[in-house]
């Protein structure tokens, strides 16, 4: 009743939901960066006005229940190997928008060959990379994104470098390819460096409605549960140790992408 | 429309395209390559999807999207490649997708050869990949079966929402045969009502296996084996020759079926009671019928390119009423109708001297 005595305000709508994303609540931990970059992709197939002709291909590890969240048509990929599937769709669907949301134990360990050579034929798919430097879903094990000495449920005493090998740097690497046209590292670990991610997962998603290629956004992120932080904690170290490992930066923008 | 003198990987090849073939993912592999080196023309010609793939694992992860669109998507390949798809064959049994895989099988284990084998009878029909499924397996033993056969998979997958399997041996792969090609079905436009195409104007659709819930999975799992059931009770084929009044049944697939064929002439030539069943479908097995034959038979041949794998089908099937002999060559070694011939006359001899005792 005491509402009804107070007279209606105009007032400016400066937050909504994107209507790509579902009303729902995620399982993702508290402080855990898949939201936001979940968020900033809904955004981004809103301002494109993509929701509708798009096919998202979920993969293994905490984001498979991505389909939850997306209100778009969504396969499961098997662990890695959603630029195949994501392949298979495009090539049936030349003119939907197809992207991939994958974890870096699914993208660069065991999808590592599916990947590089998605990106070696040009494959016309937009891929979202989340390298959070461990296994989230499967408890933080070891990644090939672990950082030297990083301490994991599979590397207690830190990363050896000896005996595991040194953090596999994916973007650079498949920025090498010829089919790669847009292949950027942004980070989601403070404000502006999330607005220059939403501006590149953009860019992305309008490399592949103008066809010109693969196009590959990763993105720094927190998994503050597997690592043993705070969410403010996780958001630091991403900034002060996974930044120095994986510098940002764009790795491939072709002349036709800077045209766009 | 007129026969024609054709090798078996090209005419499985042409069927499919004549069945509605939309898109094929492949990975070259002896002694089925043909088979894709005759689509990257054949399907580009026609404006359809062809694409060779970085690895079988790709390839079938390819089928799987192509699949989940509701299009007509093929895959072939030979042991070691099937062997590396089975992840997707899982899959796609947990998605319900359809799709037609051709496995053109030689001999194993490990890299083994190039030669004919039916090394992959537990594979395709039991281990095809991680939990409760059986793909329906079609056994073609001429290349017109394999044409034949190539266009039931396309309608067997669709009906069923089921991976469906050609399996042929290298022997039908490569040998040359007149057979008579189907002419060509129109391409479908309308996809079924599962397929993602963009949710426009519609809910949003998935395609996953995921069931986190036990009884999630368990009522999930419940309906893929009624709907194995179903295809059990209605699926089962097989070719038979001199069955009515046969005392000794022999009983072999692809190649070996054939060979015994020639072999059972050959043994009633000589005034045996000997009849042929062949299996045309390995998943389900012909069960119904053999076990129907077994109260009439007194003994029977199991003739495979293995260590003997069908036989336990036969067994099952069987249930003990009659005593059950095995003929098989391994690694890519072909039995000839004479080596077939003797193994009857041995499986006969002593059937009935034990009918004597
Ligand atoms: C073939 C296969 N191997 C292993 C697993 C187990 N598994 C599930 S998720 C996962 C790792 C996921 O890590 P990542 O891709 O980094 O994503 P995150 O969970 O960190 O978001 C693994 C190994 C699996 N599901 N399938
Ligand atoms: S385990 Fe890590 S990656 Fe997974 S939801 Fe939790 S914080 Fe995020």
């Amino acid at each position: 009743m005491v509402a009804t005595l107070i007279p209606p305000i105009e007032m400016d709508v400066i937050y909504e939901r994107p209507t790509a994303l579902s009303p729902v609540h995620t399982h993702y931990c508290p402080g855990c960066t898949h939201g936001i970059a979940h968020r900033l992709l809904a955004e981004c197939l809103d301002e494109l006005g993509l929701r509708e002709q798009t096919v998202l291909i979920a993969p293994v590890g905490c984001s498979v229940f991505i389909y939850n969240y997306f209100e778009v048509d969504s396969c499961v990929a098997p662990h890695g190997r959603a630029p195949a599937v994501a392949t298979g769709v495009k090539r049936v669907l030349p003119d939907r928008i197809v992207v991939t949301y994958q974890g870096d134990g699914d993208l660069v360990s065991i999808g590592a060959g599916e990947v590089l050579h998605a990106a070696a034929r040009g494959e016309r798919i937009t891929t979202v990379f989340i390298n959070n430097a461990v296994y989230g879903m499967t408890g933080g094990q070891m990644a090939p994104t672990t950082l030297p000495g990083q301490k994991t449920t599979s590397s207690p005493a830190g990363r050896d470098i000896r005996m595991t090998g040194n953090p596999i740097r994916m973007s650079e690497v498949i920025a090498q390819l010829g089919g790669a046209v847009y292949v950027v590292r942004r980070s989601l670990h403070d404000v502006a460096n999330i607005r220059k991610a939403k501006k590149a997962i953009l860019t992305a998603l309008k490399v592949q409605m103008a066809g010109l290629g693969f196009s590959l956004v990763e993105l720094l992120s927190t998994c503050p549960t597997n690592w043993g932080m705070s969410p403010p904690e996780a958001m630091e170290w991403v900034e002060r140790h996974m930044v120095p490992v994986f510098p940002l930066g764009d790795f491939k923008v072709t002349d036709a992408v800077k045209d766009l | 429309m007129a026969r024609e003198l054709m090798k078996g990987n090209i005419a499985i090849a042409e069927a499919a395209v004549r069945a509605g073939l939309q898109a094929y993912f492949g990975y070259p592999i002896t002694p089925q390559t043909e088979l894709l080196e005759y689509l990257s023309q054949r399907m580009v010609e026609l404006g359809r999807i062809f694409l060779q793939a970085e690895s079988e694992i790709a390839a079938i992860n390819m089928v799987y999207g192509a699949a989940s669109t509701g299009v007509r998507v093929m895959t072939s390949s030979s042991s070691p490649g099937i062997s590396l798809m089975q992840e997707g064959f899982s899959y796609l049994a947990g998605a319900q997708l359809p799709c037609v895989v051709v496995d053109v099988m030689r001999g194993g284990p490990g890299l083994g050869n190039i030669l004919p084998s039916q090394g992959d009878y537990f594979q395709v029909t039991r281990s095809a990949g991680h939990g409760d499924f059986h793909p329906i397996v079609l056994a073609p033993a001429s290349v017109q079966e394999a044409i034949d056969f190539t266009v039931l998979a396309f309608d067997l997958a669709e009906q069923y929402r089921h991976l469906v399997m050609v399996v042929a041996d290298g022997q039908i792969g490569q040998m040359m045969e007149p057979a008579e090609l189907p002419s060509m079905r129109e391409v479908q436009t309308v996809g079924p009502d599962w397929a993602l195409t963009g949710a426009r104007g519609r809910p949003k659709r998935l395609i996953s296996s995921i069931y986190m819930l036990g009884e999630e999975g368990e009522a999930f799992n419940r309906q893929v084996q009624a709907r194995l059931q179903l295809i059990k009770s209605r699926e089962q084929r097989c070719f038979e020759y001199q069955t009515e009044d046969a005392e000794l049944l022999v009983i072999g697939y692809g190649t070996a079926g054939r060979i015994a064929y020639t072999a059972v002439e050959a043994a009633r030539a000589a005034g045996l009671k000997v009849g042929l069943l062949r299996p045309q479908t390995l998943w389900p097995f012909p069960e119904e019928r053999i076990s129907t034959l077994s109260d009439s038979i007194r003994a029977c041949l199991v003739v495979e390119m293995n260590a003997g794998q069908m036989i336990d089908d036969v067994r099952l099937a069987i249930g003990g009423q009659v005593p059950v002999d095995f003929y098989g060559r391994m690694g890519g070694v072909v039995p000839m109708p004479d080596d077939i011939l003797a193994a009857i006359e041995e499986t006969y001899a002593r059937m009935t001297v034990r009918v004597r005792a």
